[in-house]
């Protein structure tokens, strides 16, 4: 017998501000979507990974466990940047290879609100004498002094970087935001689902430059979850969800490997194209088998450079991918039809599993109107700074 | 003439004020932050180096929202494997920062504290302006 793993249920909450839920209202609704399309109850789940960012230590799942039904299965509370819901399907992932059980359950789950890029006010009543602090013995605040190191700075920068060496012009990182937002009104789900026009998005308020304010993504609220099942236990199901069920082809992490200056700046790359290189290889397919790609579009300039991580476009050549429209749903390799995090929204937590939600969901062909015809392959990707890059390939079952 | 002291370590002040790394004895990388351990090679072992104060424009930005002020910023690369973040000071469009473009080192007085002493910083700007 192989030893595949399959997504035989999947949910997520749809994606936006919900001040009047908290987070264990979300993650419980994901949850329960997740067992229901499996046709499952939390009696028959053998693991539990969450994953959230901003209440981390607070062991969110136990407290999931403590609202859905308490089983005394094995918790792990996830985190790893925006890698964070990735990283709780891979835990799933490696206990059922591991043979620990044969039903994982992965959830991630964020609640944001309306964060601010900016923190607060200091205090001011003591005597400022200077003295070095830290690991560059800084006397003054760094921000703002030596650069920026924000994140709208950090992305907007990795884009012209490669604008520098390829060409790249802010029009064409700005159809990726046209892109994006076009693609989310059909998707129900999505934080927004409003199209820009390319004047409006390049009009826009600068936020940091190339990137405008639609070429960023919105902060959120929001779960998704996914269960995983071994080929054993697939068989012993019934079949309909048999028949409705994803194969895992490719599930990898990777973090940043030295490069030079990539203390200095992020390097949002090479891990990205690691993390691919092994996933193709892992699955044995290559880009050119994909029917659709949910990428890490935090800011507009990262879609670009992804294009080319991932192999979708020829090096170098991420421009003319975009203008040649190859990523519009209609076009070679759908990109984020789901309006991506630029539109769908980014809850950090929820992120990585929302992602292989959406692929599942266009492979099983149940995406409604917003469905990719004859979606067969697909690949899901995050990358989270400090940094942690996931990368799913999935597979229609033959 | 006041106190002075650099607003980070990684800067040397006097009179030819210039950036300095740590480098690795092993495998010559470099690094601007106090080290454990080298991240490409495992090694231990660092030595002070100057480094250059002129370079090209690997990546920039101009900031807008989220500060005070908007400002440009820069990854600089110095060559031999150094490179630095900091902000352009001179060059308020971003549109005009072309491959190859050429920036300077230079120090400005950044604050001064409750004793008189200041903090001195760098920044780029634009070779030839
Ligand atoms: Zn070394």
């Amino acid at each position: 017998m192989s030893n595949n793993v399959w997504v035989i249920g999947t949910s997520m909450t749809r994606f936006g501000r919900f001040g009047e839920k908290d987070l264990m209202d979300l993650a419980v609704e994901a949850t329960s979507g997740a067992l229901k399309d499996a046709d499952l109850d939390l009696g028959q789940i053998g693991l539990l990974a969450l994953g959230n960012v901003y209440e981390t230590n607070s062991h969110h799942g136990q407290r999931l466990q403590n609202q859905m039904g308490q089983t005394g299965i094995p918790v792990y509370n996830v985190v790893n940047a925006c890698a964070t819901g990735a990283t709780a399907v891979r835990v799933a992932m490696m206990s059922i290879l591991a043979g620990e059980t044969d039903l994982g359950l992965a959830v991630g789950v964020e609640q944001m609100g309306k964060m601010g890029l900016i923190g607060g006010s200091k205090r001011r009543d003591e005597k400022k004498v200077y003295t070095p602090k830290g690991r560059y013995g800084s006397v003054v605040k760094t921000e703002g002094t030596f650069g920026t190191n924000l994140m709208p700075g950090v992305f907007a920068q990795a884009g012209t970087e490669y604008a520098l060496q390829h060409g790249v012009t802010q029009t064409q990182f700005a159809k990726v935001a046209h892109k994006n937002h076009l693609h989310s009104t059909l998707n129900p789900l999505a934080q927004y689902q409003k199209e820009f026009s390319l004047e409006e998005i390049l009009a826009a308020e600068v936020i940091a430059w190339p990137n405008t304010l639609p070429m960023c993504c919105p902060t959120g609220d929001g779960a998704a979850a996914v269960i995983l099942c071994s080929d054993a236990k697939l068989a012993t199901l019934d079949p309909d969800v048999r028949r409705r069920a994803v194969k895992v082809s490719a599930s990898v992490l990777t973090s940043d490997p030295y490069v030079d200056g990539g203390q200095v700046q992020a390097d949002i790359n090479t891990l990205t194209r690691n993390a691919a290189a092994q996933a193709y290889e892992k699955a044995g397919v290559g880009p050119a088998d994909l029917d659709l790609v949910e990428l890490h579009d935090c800011f507009a300039t990262a879609e670009l450079l992804h294009y080319d991580n991932l192999g979708l476009c020829e090096p170098g050549g991420a421009g003319e991918f975009i203008d040649s429209g190859a990523p519009y749903r209609d076009g070679r390799i759908p990109v984020n039809v789901s309006g991506g995090l630029l539109s769908k929204g980014h809850p950090l937590g929820a992120t990585g599993v929302a992602n292989i939600y959406e692929i599942v969901t266009h492979l099983r062909g149940e995406a409604g109107a917003r469905q990719i015809e004859g979606a067969k392959v697909g690949l899901a990707h995050v990358i989270g700074l400090a940094s942690a890059c996931g990368v799913h390939i999935l597979e229609k079952r033959a | 003439m006041p106190a002075q002291i650099p607003a980070v370590d990684y800067l040397v002040l006097g009179n030819e004020p210039h950036l300095q790394v740590w480098r690795c004895d092993d495998c010559s990388a470099a690094y601007f932050d106090r080290r454990n351990g080298c991240a490409r090679c495992f090694g231990t072992a660092f030595t002070r180096q100057p480094v250059a104060s002129e370079g090209v424009v690997r990546a920039f930005t101009r900031v807008e929202r989220g500060a005070k002020e908007p400002f440009t910023s820069v990854v600089v690369d110095l060559g031999e494997g150094v490179h630095v973040k900091a902000n352009l000071r001179g060059v308020d469009d971003p549109n005009l920062i072309t491959p190859d473009f050429k920036v300077r080192m230079f120090t400005y007085v950044v604050g001064t504290d409750d004793e008189g002493t200041e903090a001195v910083a760098f920044a780029f700007e634009p070779v030839g302006s």
